[in-house]
């Protein structure tokens, strides 16, 4: 079994279901935000403040933010497992053997997790009193 | 404790093909995107804020710096989804061998290209 406590899925398989439904949600919010800006000549604030007013795409906005969450949570944890190993941290940072790479690891997970927690309160926040 | 397995990840004895590139470049864009968000997020929120917000956000947007990033932005974005897109079809057990592999690699970089010279295009 997979040691993989830092991340958001109970396991590997839950982690791969939840990293792909939710790239579903993020890809359809990217391609409706593309097409408000394709097929709006010109942007101004009435459009923009009024486009954000409404219920439907304050909703698709934070399932959005919803779905960034998990995602970026998982891919942090997934590139951080895979490159923060003893040869990168002495090869490349040049640390000392005491440091443990997992404390390294663990450090830096909590610190990006706290910044996606923030993204996903400051999204919420933004769109919610539009 | 120490694995007892073979372990060949030195990445400079490896010869990087286009579908090794596909994968990497995947991983960058995506951690471009991780900080990118922070971008994205502050400007949503300056030009929701009032009309003066948005205005400011417009002049940035009239800005060569500004339009720069928010071109990495867009182009980290491209690649990231189109290279998704390719794994997940991988997962669905297409374009799994070594040629088909490279094609479909070729074949997302080609588009990214495309998309962000369009996308450069509609900034300017």
């Amino acid at each position: 079994m997979v040691n993989n406590a830092a991340t958001v899925g109970r396991s590997g398989v839950h982690d791969f279901i939840l990293i792909r439904t939710s790239s579903i949600i993020l890809t359809l919010y990217t391609l409706f935000i593309a097409y408000f800006f394709i097929s709006t000549s010109e942007v101004t604030y009435a459009i923009w403040h009024g486009f954000f007013a409404n219920l439907g795409v304050k909703i698709f906005t934070m399932l959005a933010l919803f779905s960034l969450l998990i995602h970026l949570w998982i891919g942090i944890w997934q590139v951080l497992s895979d490159y923060v190993k003893p040869s990168f941290l002495r090869g490349v940072l040049h640390l000392s053997d005491d440091v443990e790479p997992a404390f390294i690891r663990g450090v830096l997970q909590f610190i990006l997790t706290v910044v996606v927690l923030v993204y996903f309160l400051a999204g919420i926040l933004i769109v919610w009193g539009v | 404790m120490k694995k007892q397995r073979p372990v060949n990840l030195d990445l400079t004895t490896i010869k990087m093909h286009t579908a090794a590139n596909a994968s990497i470049l995947h991983r960058v864009s995506g951690v471009i995107m991780v900080f990118a968000i922070g971008i994205l997020l502050w400007t949503l929120s300056l030009s929701l804020s009032s009309a003066e917000g948005f205005a400011q956000v417009k002049s940035l947007l009239d800005g060569i710096f500004f339009k720069i990033i928010m071109l990495g932005i867009i182009s980290a974005l491209v690649y990231h989804m189109l290279g998704g897109i390719r794994h997940v079809l991988m997962d669905m057990g297409h374009f799994e061998e070594l040629d088909s592999g490279n094609a479909t690699a070729k074949f997302i970089m080609a588009i990214w290209l495309v998309f962000t010279v369009l996308a450069g295009v509609w900034l300017w």
